[in-house]
């Protein structure tokens, strides 16, 4: 088939042409920018914490007129109180194991700092510092939270210490996350070697790498440092205290509800409320919300994009079927197939949607730039706009489907009839 | 004449009632999501104290120096004690107050209740004009209840509710953190979004409310932990509280109400000043590099507003563009299927205004159908953005009178917009090429 007579006669409705070219263009621009929203939510939300998520939950309390962690006294006292509290939720049926922790990943409750592998270095010093959380627990960190370790040793019990919340005393032994080794020490040889912690002049040395662990903080702030994890065997004693808790298969539900009265019949002067006691699950849904949200939100904006976009073809096309009825009639007499017919207006949406689509690449890559200079967005991958290209292709061929083959319909005999 | 182009109008739009409705759900659709989007944007982006936000100001001192910056050379976004209390007992605004976040416990007078934990901010007593923040009962405290570290509280009408069944509880007493503090005041619904006075700890928005406020200096002696973010360009020398305060790490909140240019300019003067004092002092290495930015300057400068939404509302613009242009398309195959009615029309005498009239009217009157639906979709989307936006932030989209007239206008005023091409075209029509070809 030429192209030069379908050109020719496209010439002849230049308006709505160009107008269904640019709605085309536009659902191009708009739909590739909103489908990469949705892969980057997806990869986000699926990104793995390093946990084992089922059968785990978390505890979070805070006493009244607790001691005060500023003093010796105080702290031995916080101290004593979070041990009752552990052993009085590991003799509960169904619990599997406890740790005391200061947060899990995705809580966005953090304890940020940095690492380097020289001593009595500044925060300052961008260059020698990597970037981590901590997370201070006990020997149970491990079993409870489900993380593997890939070289040295856990903690044992005899390696754990406690502190007030706010002192900083020297930290001889600690476990890091295989991201953060890596970067420390790039040859994986980290184990049994010394890390400064927090600009400090006294070193820790790594006993252990776990495979994974997310850091606390989900949003984009911590994009840079989402695997840097610490684990310190420390009990930390304040006014508050969180425990995880893993708890036999299945037993989830009947162990966390039995939580509340357990501990206030440690000491009833606390404040449990609804929010203290969340299951894994509903920490990472909680976490994610907003960006399931942003991606369900593009999802149905692309889909009503596509129904408008795709009934706007159908109308348009209808009406020049019914405006060119007489020439069908004659091409139709004159010889030409059905199929020739059918094929002629695929082929005409086939232009004006592949001109359209062209236009809107380059409205897709302007409106990615202006999301990247206003919004914190990435650069939009060649693949998205391949997708998109494709999909308003299909999308225009499935349209135009049902006018052309009303077309292709027209029966010979009208080119005889007078109008 | 226009009832006559009301009827014709009905009558074409009968005709083909597929193009109809799809104009119309095109239009419905189109508006649908941009008000939705708007009325969570509108939300979000509202001015927390309209008549008053542009007296007050956040001031932020450099206390980092050059590596502590953020990349835009701002110094950190709170400020230490140190500061902060310098800039309190300086006193050069006319209202003033720092503040940091806590989250003590309340221990309700019944033995059989559990104690339960509330959030609130420790302010000075000028907190409260300044923010010209509504009582339901009594008042704030005084400058002398600062000084002396009064054992004095401000609650919620919520916490009131709670502990006094809504009476009023000016002079009774409420156990925080087992001390007594006499209620000197309880609020009137006071929660305003964003939570302005602190939107470092408070994001923003929060769903949550606000139920206790004590006197800076007394939750500072009674060892009240600050609940909000603490940041350390250094590890405290000393531990504790105290090493706290007495470290250059950053968590308090600070905000002056400054009335006119020239307050402002002498406040500007004074923070010059006072970071001068420090440079010669030895505390700062560095010269002064201040910021002091009006109420809606910071809320910009904190990103107040989350980007999602405003990507939000610009998709949806995109989407009611598409769906514009897909209606001018729609309008125009309508109206030049209709042009040998137009040449009979205009054959017979009628000017183009008349064509003109006739063809805008139709168009009005799939805009109005379309701001109809429009209407509906958007109680459900507005209903439904608890579903995909954050709760703190979806709670605050809401339905009102405004944003309905607005939904019907946008479509009414869109679609003849929209028509108005296809009306061009349609009175172009030449009446005699019409009626030979007839």
């Amino acid at each position: 088939m030429k192209l030069h007579p379908m050109i020719a006669a496209l010439r002849k409705h230049k308006a709505g042409v160009v107008l269904i070219a640019l709605q085309i263009a536009l659902t191009l621009a708009i739909v590739c920018n909103a489908i990469f929203i949705i892969g980057q939510r997806i990869d986000r939300v699926n990104r793995p914490t390093g946990l084992d998520e089922g059968n785990l939950f978390l505890a979070t309390q805070q006493w009244v007129g607790a001691p005060s962690a500023d003093t010796p006294d105080g702290v031995a006292r916080l101290d004593a109180m979070l041990k009752e509290d552990l052993a009085a939720l590991r003799n509960l049926p169904g619990v599997a194991s406890v740790a005391p922790i200061n947060s899990v990943p995705l809580l966005n409750s953090s304890w940020n700092g940095s690492v380097s592998t020289k001593p009595d270095r500044k925060f300052s010093d961008k260059g020698d510092n990597v970037r981590t959380t901590y997370y201070f627990s006990d020997e149970n960190v491990l079993p409870v939270l489900g993380l593997r370790l890939v070289a040295g040793r856990n903690f044992t019990a005899a390696d754990v210490q406690h502190q007030g919340f706010r002192d900083n005393p020297p930290r001889p032994i600690v476990i890091l996350t295989k991201d953060l080794a890596d970067k420390l020490y790039p040859k994986g040889d980290a184990v049994g070697k010394a890390v400064y912690i927090d600009g400090s002049g006294s070193p820790s040395t790594i006993i252990g790498v776990v495979a994974r662990l997310q850091v606390p903080g989900s949003g984009t702030w911590t994009n840079n440092f989402a695997w840097n994890s610490t684990l310190v065997p420390t009990r930390l004693n304040a006014n508050f205290s969180r425990y995880a808790v893993r708890t036999k298969p299945g037993q989830l539900d009947a162990v966390m509800r039995t939580v509340a009265p357990t501990l206030y019949k440690v000491n009833p002067l606390r404040v449990l409320d609804d929010d203290s006691v969340k299951s894994f699950g509903d920490i990472r849904a909680k976490a994610y919300r907003a960006d399931v949200g942003m991606a369900i939100l593009m999802g149905v904006i692309c889909l009503v994009l596509l129904s408008v976009t795709a009934a706007g073809i159908v109308g348009l096309t209808s009406f020049w079927v019914g405006q060119r009825h007489r020439q069908i009639g004659v091409r139709r007499a004159l010889g030409a197939r059905k199929v020739d017919i059918l094929h002629y207006f695929q082929l005409e949406n086939l232009l004006i949607a592949g001109s359209g689509a062209l236009i809107g690449i380059g409205m897709a890559v302007g409106l990615n730039l202006a999301l990247m200079r206003y919004y914190e967005m990435d650069r939009l991958p060649v693949l998205y706009t391949l997708i998109g290209v494709i999909a308003v292709l299909v999308l225009g061929q499935c349209a135009v489907f049902v006018p052309a083959r009303r077309a292709s319909n027209v029966p010979p005999v009208t080119a005889t009839r007078a109008v | 004449m226009f009832a006559y182009y009301l009827d014709l109008a009905l009558r074409s739009l009968k005709r083909s009632p597929g193009l109809t409705a799809l104009m119309v759900l095109a239009i419905g659709f189109g508006v649908a999501a941009s008000m939705t989007s708007w009325s969570v944007f509108r939300a979000v982006s509202g001015d927390p104290i309209p008549w008053k936000s542009a007296q007050l100001f956040v001031p932020q001192i450099d206390n980092w120096g050059p590596n502590g910056r953020s990349a835009d050379g701002d110094p950190p976004n709170a400020m230490d004690y140190t500061d902060a209390t310098a800039l309190m007992r300086d006193h050069r605004a006319r209202l003033q107050s720092a503040m940091y976040q806590i989250s003590p416990s309340v221990v309700p007078a019944e033995a059989s209740k559990h104690p339960i934990n509330v959030s609130g901010h420790a302010v000075f007593g000028e907190f409260f004009p300044m923010l010209d923040v509504p009582f339901l009962y009594g008042s704030g405290w005084s400058a002398s209840d600062d000084a002396n570290r009064a054992q004095v509280v401000v609650i919620s009408s919520k916490l009131n509710e709670k502990l006094f069944g809504g009476t009023n509880s000016v002079g009774k007493s409420v156990n925080i953190e087992r001390a007594d503090y006499r209620v000197v005041g309880v609020l009137d619904n006071w929660n305003p979004q964003p939570r302005f006075y602190d939107v470092v700890n408070s994001g923003g928005f929060d769903s949550g409310t606000e139920d206790v406020f004590l006197p800076f200096q007394t939750a500072i002696q009674a060892n009240i932990p600050n609940d909000g973010n603490t940041n350390c360009n250094a590890v405290p020398k000393e531990p504790g509280f105290a090493g706290l305060q007495h470290s250059e790490c950053v968590w308090i909140a600070f905000m002056a109400e400054l009335d006119d240019a020239a307050a402002v300019t002498t406040y500007r003067d004074y923070l010059q000043g006072y970071a001068r004092e420090q440079q010669q002092a030895g505390r700062f290495a560095w010269a002064p590099n201040n910021r002091l930015r009006s109420l809606p300057e910071w809320l910009d400068n904190q990103h107040v507003v989350p980007s999602d939404t405003k990507v939000s509302l610009l998709v949806a613009l995109g989407l009611l563009l598409v769906c514009l242009v897909n209606t001018i398309g729609l309008l125009l195959a309508k109206f030049l299927r209709r042009s040998s009615e137009i040449g009979v029309r205009r054959a017979l005498g009628a000017p183009r205004s008349a064509i003109y009239a006739q063809f805008l009217t139709e168009a009005g009157i799939v805009g109005v159908a379309g701001g109809v639906l429009g209407l509906l979709l958007t109680c459900a989307g507005v209903a439904s953005v608890g579903w995909v936006m954050p709760k703190d932030i979806a709670s605050l989209a809401r339905l009102d009178v405004s944003l309905l007239l607005l939904t019907l206008l946008v479509a009414v005023v869109a679609t003849m917009l929209a028509g108005l091409y296809p009306t061009y075209r349609a009175s172009r029509v030449q009446p005699a090429w019409q009626l030979k070809s007839n």
